[in-house]
């Protein structure tokens, strides 16, 4: 039970991660977009890569930061993957969203990010092959925290948890207290509005999407770090990225970090009740029942 | 030459199968604009369904009813309707963009049930004792996918003059009233929520017939018949033959199925012996590239809608 709630949060604080790119787009450009996920896989394959090569220039990178498996080049290697993924999430934006929206409706959005996502994961594929891949071959030795009830954390958990909370901490002080922040958030509730008042929209649409996409290489490095890598892995965490949205209310940044925590969470008790074949379902299960309950999710508002 | 004709049976079979899925699409997303991200999941349900109630009796797993065909056919529809009815209650009232995630999810969950309750499905192994009907008479050969082939036609035929009638009927223009103006359909007096309702379960059931008509052809369906790469190939279907068009729906169906077909044939013929294994992938990034290509190039697809004038206007007015 107790090592259950300890995994969850961890699953969790990946989700959240992702779920905050996700809200923020969503909220902004006004449509679900199922690559978003994607972004989470480009972050996570462009940090593999990145760290073979720094290893391979500079051993002294590759030593383990002991009690952790993570190295020093896998935390630069993180830096440049988030900005690759920030600048790969703009340059899908350039290519596709963007001439679609000036054309068609928010669905035409939905079916086109169907389509990026299908090309995305499956090129990966091609490039990196199908197999999984992990950062780091060496095992990591679980702590024992308590034996009764017995709670096994890995370090490597502690850190991408400790890592998860300074990165919302970060993203928390840009959006409320600078006027990058202000002009985000004035988009992202009346884009119109906004623009009139003399703030860039193309460049806060840049912004947002250079945000979500780094939000996601973060929480595709954290879960490869926790799990493995693999090229279908936007596809297995694109429910629960959703999921995570809706619970927290689409558009709401803070609804969407404890939204990932809460779905988390639920999915990793769950294991205790269902089969672990089932937890796939998991996530849709919760998306129904929040719309159930609470259509616009618990923190949203309300929007027709 | 024996050969060639079966083949061209064979494709034609699951070409208008398939396309009788995409019309079912056509009716939900190019007539009222509901966006089905679970296409898989109705058509598996109907699939499922069908084979469980007409099947042989099985010891592994529930089902094997040996219903008669058209009965189990009926609930294999039913079944695909049913499951609308309920995604459609919870959802249809929201953004669209939540109807589409959660038919997405239901078609994850629906693939990952079927995978894994063995003692309603047969689990990953899959269903199979499915007598195929009049197979006594007619045997197991070309004559058999001959007749099954004119069966499938007559449904597609079927299904395309009810959904051409829809669309020229007082129902069809509420269907796009909505879709162009919720508002202003309900201030005429529409229930927009009941309307797109009957559309979505409507469209699905159909997808379900197809479901139906694709297990009683294999006699036989495994959860690798719905993965989530089926709703994918018969949106592609949708789009390039041009939603909103009947016609060009089957089009489409042909078109895509043909092209789909062609280049597994071609990757596996001439792509070199260790790049097989990513043939699948290849085949995804085309299906990818031609969904993105049609709605940067050409959004109104081959075959556009044509506006449908379902009252004769007086001319001059």
């Amino acid at each position: 039970m107790i090592q259950s709630l300890a995994d969850g949060i961890l699953v969790g604080a990946v989700l959240s991660l992702g779920a905050i790119g996700l809200t923020m787009v969503m909220h902004m450009l006004r449509f679900a977009n199922f690559a978003h996920a994607e972004l989470l896989t480009i972050g996570a394959y462009a940090a593999l890569v990145f760290d073979r090569v720094f290893q391979g220039v500079n051993a002294t990178l590759g030593v383990k930061l002991a009690p952790l498996t993570l190295t020093g080049s896998l935390i630069v290697a993180m830096v440049i993957a988030m900005a690759i993924t920030g600048a790969s999430a703009v340059l899908i934006d350039r290519l596709v969203f963007r001439r679609v929206r000036e054309k068609g409706g928010e669905l035409s959005m939905v079916f086109a990010s169907f389509g990026v996502a299908l090309i995305v994961r499956n090129v990966i594929g091609l490039v990196f092959g199908l197999h999984t891949e992990l950062y780091s071959k060496s095992i990591a030795f679980a702590v024992v925290v308590s034996r009764d009830p017995l709670l096994l954390i890995k370090p490597d958990q502690v850190f991408v948890l400790a890592a998860t909370l300074v990165i919302m901490l970060v993203l928390h002080l840009v959006l409320s207290r600078t006027t990058l922040g202000y002009a985000l958030r004035a988009v992202a509730e009346n884009p119109s509005l906004a623009q009139v008042n003399g703030i860039p929209l193309q460049r806060m649409i840049v912004l947002i999407w250079v945000i979500g996409g780094g939000l996601a290489a973060t929480a595709g490095i954290f879960y490869g770090m926790t799990n493995h890598l693999s090229p279908v892995m936007g596809r297995d965490l694109v429910l629960p990225i959703f999921a995570a949205a809706i619970v927290g209310g689409i558009g709401s940044i803070y609804g969407a970090a404890l939204g990932g925590m809460i779905v988390g969470i639920a999915s990793s008790l769950a294991l205790l009740i269902l089969p672990s074949g089932y937890s796939p379902s998991v996530p849709f299960l919760i998306i129904l029942a929040v719309l159930l309950v609470r259509p616009n999710g618990l923190f949203g508002e309300v929007r027709a | 030459m024996i050969g060639v004709l079966s083949y061209l049976v064979f494709f034609a079979t699951l070409a208008s199968i398939l396309a009788i899925a995409v019309l079912g699409l056509n009716l939900q997303w190019g007539n009222t604009g509901l966006f089905n991200g679970g296409v898989a999941a109705f058509f598996g349900a109907g699939a499922y369904v069908t084979l469980i109630l007409g099947g042989q009796p099985q010891d592994e797993h529930l089902g094997g009813f040996a219903l008669p065909y058209l009965l189990a056919l009926a609930g294999g529809i039913a079944a695909a309707g049913l499951l609308a009815w309920i995604v459609g209650r919870l959802t249809l009232k929201l953004r669209h963009d939540y109807l589409a995630i959660a038919t997405f999810g239901v078609a994850v969950a629906f693939e990952n049930v079927m995978r894994n309750a063995e003692w309603l499905t047969g689990g990953a192994k899959g269903l199979r004792g499915f007598e195929r009907p009049l197979r006594d008479l007619l045997g197991d050969g070309l004559t058999y996918n001959i007749a099954f082939l004119t069966v499938v036609l007559v449904a597609l035929v079927l299904v395309y003059g009810v959904l051409q009638r829809l669309a020229a009927s007082p129902f069809g223009r509420l269907l796009r009233a909505i879709r162009e103006d919720e508002d202003a359909a309900r201030s005429l007096g529409k229930i927009p929520a009941r309307i797109r309702l009957t559309a979505f379960v409507t469209g699905s059931a159909i997808m379900g017939l197809a479901g139906g008509l694709y297990g009683t052809f294999y006699a036989f369906v495994s959860p690798q018949d719905v993965l989530p790469t089926l709703t994918f190939q018969i949106w592609a279907m949708l789009i390039v033959g041009g939603a909103g068009n009947n016609r060009g729906a089957i089009a489409g169906a042909f078109l895509i199925w043909g092209a789909w077909t062609a280049s597994g044939w071609a990757l596996s013929r001439f792509a070199p012996v260790e790049a097989q294994l990513y043939t699948g992938s290849i085949q995804f990034i085309l299906i990818g590239l031609v969904i993105v290509g049609m709605l940067l190039w050409r959004p109104q697809g081959l075959f556009p809608e044509r506006l449908v004038v379902s009252q004769s206007g007086k001319p001059g007015h």
